[in-house]
């Protein structure tokens, strides 16, 4: 909302007090994983639209294919991938405790915590275990 | 901005202040977000174990029925919640004029990047 000026008037009104904004507010688990869950899912909009690129170039053959396979396997490609992948997860878990607070259940402080730890300590691990997982499959071929 | 004039002064008066449509954008997040979970988790999974597999082998896995329906189905809940989402961050972020424009220009994105992929899933399905 944009703060309209104080109307004219001989005495300057006391200045109103005013919430504290996001760049003063000392950073809490709580707001970190709420402006992760957006940020993530901006994120993962951007990888959708690369989702569509990479099923439309196998659509269109072989040669198409093999460029974005080439991109993807590239340092800059894996880095990528690797931090789409730690999204996901992170938008997957912490959706799900969006999911649980919908039907009005995890609002105490102490389980908010706890949902809040579990959501990052179980992307780090899916994300390590599908990275670990891949590799080895695609070693072993 | 003057949003105001695309609704009847009808359309006005009854709604009372509500535009009566928050409930329903909120729920089909939350119906798009429940379908998500299971279609980008086995996503994922098949991604994983064809990693390093080559073309040949990853077509004809997206041309057995049961990937093409799981990609068609994955492709439109994500585009349909992406679509959700992106309009809810435009309309925090975004004051003047150009929210409208904005959230039609998602929307636009959205839909037509899923009939893209769509087609495209169709295409190899269906012997491209």
């Amino acid at each position: 909302m944009d703060a309209k000026p104080p109307p004219l008037g001989k005495k300057a009104p006391r200045p109103r007090p005013l919430s504290p904004n996001i760049q003063i507010y000392r950073p809490q688990l709580t707001s970190v994983l709420s402006i992760a869950n957006r940020a993530t899912g901006v994120l993962l909009s951007l990888a959708a639209i690369g989702l569509v690129i990479w099923i439309s170039a196998a659509a269109a053959g072989p040669e198409p294919y093999a460029v974005i396979q080439r991109a993807l396997v590239s340092w800059a490609g894996q880095v990528v991938l690797f931090g789409v992948t730690f999204s996901f997860f992170l938008h997957l878990c912490g959706g799900i405790r969006h999911l649980v607070w919908d039907t009005v259940h995890g609002f105490e402080l102490r389980s908010i915590y706890i949902s809040g730890w579990s959501v990052v300590a179980a992307s780090a691990v899916l994300t390590a275990t599908a990275w670990a997982a891949g590799l080895f499959v695609a070693g072993s071929r | 901005m003057n949003r105001q004039s695309f609704r009847s002064p009808l359309a006005r008066a009854l709604g009372l202040g509500s535009a009566k449509r928050g409930s329903r954008h909120w729920l089909a997040e939350r119906v798009t977000a429940i379908a998500l979970v299971p279609l980008t988790v086995w996503f994922v999974a098949s991604i994983i174990a064809r990693a390093g597999s080559d073309y040949t082998a990853f077509v004809s896995w997206l041309s057995t029925p049961f990937a093409s329906v799981g990609m068609i189905l994955l492709l439109i809940a994500l585009f349909h919640h992406t679509a959700l989402g992106l309009q809810v961050v435009i309309e925090d972020y975004v004051h003047s004029g150009a929210r409208f424009a904005a959230v039609i220009a998602i929307q636009l994105c959205c839909y037509g990047l899923a009939v893209v992929g769509v087609i495209a899933i169709l295409h190899i399905a269906f012997g491209g």
